[in-house]
């Protein structure tokens, strides 16, 4: 059993990480917006990072080594979503606007409060 | 910001030669600490310095010879890397060999910094505080109109809430690295500055004054010489029961028992100090108001 998950699941899960970090690279270099960009850079940090802390949990044999590790996923879990959100309202508090896509600037006349009805009108 | 890059970069450099401690320290100073007061410092001071009106060519003189003495001193010093420097022959064999058995300590960086070059490691802490005696000297005169700063952060719930969660375990991770600094990496110095970030982060978010309800200006001017005189006490105790100054041997009867109880009390005083100067350096630098934010609106959160 734990053999089967070595072989298997764990290099999946290591390079799948691998991948979100890569994207996440990608991400901050070629996203056109400030917040895409920290939304790229959330995400390497905390699904690329988690992924390769699960896959390494699952490589270790030694049981204090994976509770170590759990303690770190936790740890990582809870604190990379909170920078993220830090710096979106760092940057909102800055005056920093999203681009917004054009027909949604355009809909300020409709005067719909109940959620914005944001059908493409296309 | 980049000097803050700069710093986690030559971190991860050193995990990966081996340096574990260096880059633990490097990582919380660098990345962390110095990049911190550094936008605070930019905070503080005017976009642009002040014209100088007269020319210092004395000063410029003597730090052109000085600097060009230092290099061409440096031109004398085996080739980098080189496997028959002296550092790697002589004294780094014996280091390896000899110093689980003389002080009882696993981790030979540690042992070093401590016990053999204990010495250099007061001095190292007696710079630290005198940078906390410089920064409230420059500082503590002009402030008695105690301004705190604009931004408290007091609507942000998440953040708030998160770093409550948090900032008990940042302690106690200081209190492991300080102890475990004798098995692992760590010792009093990266102690020191986590338990300070800890205090600081309580300080961003709750402002500068519930900060100072936790630890006083009073507690931290204390604090900070207690430390510096714990380790010169260690030394002196030495001293005191015959040995020569910071020879842990002579604290005991029996060799690596005292040791390891020199290294114990010198790291606490380096991580009581560190902690204490770092903590009021941040605070001291939050007196005045920041440079005027734009406006907010009523519905930015």
């Amino acid at each position: 059993m734990v053999e089967a998950l070595q072989t298997f699941v764990a290099p999946v899960l290591l390079v799948a990480g691998c991948f979100f970090c890569f994207a996440g690279g990608v991400g901050v270099i070629r996203f056109p917006d400030f917040f895409t960009r920290m939304h790229a850079a959330g995400v390497s940090d905390t699904i690329g990072a988690g992924l390769i802390i699960v896959a390494l949990m699952l490589f270790s044999m030694d049981l204090n080594d994976v509770i170590k590790l759990g303690l770190i996923l936790a740890f990582i879990l809870i604190t990379s979503p909170t920078s993220s959100h830090a710096l979106a309202k760092a940057a909102v508090h800055a005056g920093v606007m999203p681009i917004v896509a054009p027909d949604v600037a355009s809909d300020k006349d409709a005067r719909n409060s109940d959620g914005g009805d944001s059908s493409n009108s296309s | 910001m980049l000097s803050g890059i700069f710093s986690l970069i030559s971190a991860s450099l050193f995990v990966m030669m081996d340096a574990a401690d260096v880059a633990f320290t490097e990582a919380a100073v660098g990345a962390g600490i110095s990049t911190l007061l550094l936008l605070k410092t930019l905070a503080l001071t005017r976009r642009h310095a002040k014209p100088q009106k007269k020319r210092t060519w004395l000063a410029l003189s003597i730090v052109t010879i000085t600097g060009g003495l230092l290099i061409y001193g440096t031109s004398d010093l085996p080739a980098y890397g080189s496997a028959d420097a002296p550092a790697h022959q002589h004294l780094s064999a014996y280091y390896l060999e000899k110093s689980v058995e003389e002080t009882g300590v696993p981790n030979v960086v540690t042992a070093i910094l401590a016990s053999y070059r204990g010495f250099d490691t007061m001095g190292e802490l007696v710079v630290i505080f005198i940078a906390g005696i410089g920064v409230l000297s420059l500082l503590e005169s002009t402030s008695k109109t105690k301004l705190t700063s604009a931004s408290s952060l007091h609507e942000h719930t998440v953040l708030r809430i998160v770093s409550k969660m948090l900032i008990p375990l940042i302690m106690m991770f200081a209190l492991y690295v300080q102890f475990h600094g004798d098995y692992g990496p760590g010792g009093g110095f990266q102690a020191g500055v986590i338990f300070a970030s800890a205090i600081i982060l309580y300080s961003i978010l709750f402002g500068p004054d519930a900060a100072r309800t936790v630890m006083t200006d009073r507690v931290t001017r204390l604090l900070a010489a207690f430390g510096i005189l714990l380790y010169a006490g260690t030394g002196f105790a030495a001293m005191a029961n015959g040995g020569a100054f910071l020879d842990y041997t002579y604290l005991r009867d029996e060799q690596v028992s005292a040791q390891l109880l020199g290294i114990l009390l010198v790291e606490l005083g380096v991580g009581i100090t560190v902690a204490a100067v770092m903590v009021r350096v941040f605070l001291e630098f939050d007196q005045r108001p920041f440079t005027k934010l734009p406006a907010l609106k009523e519905g930015d959160r």
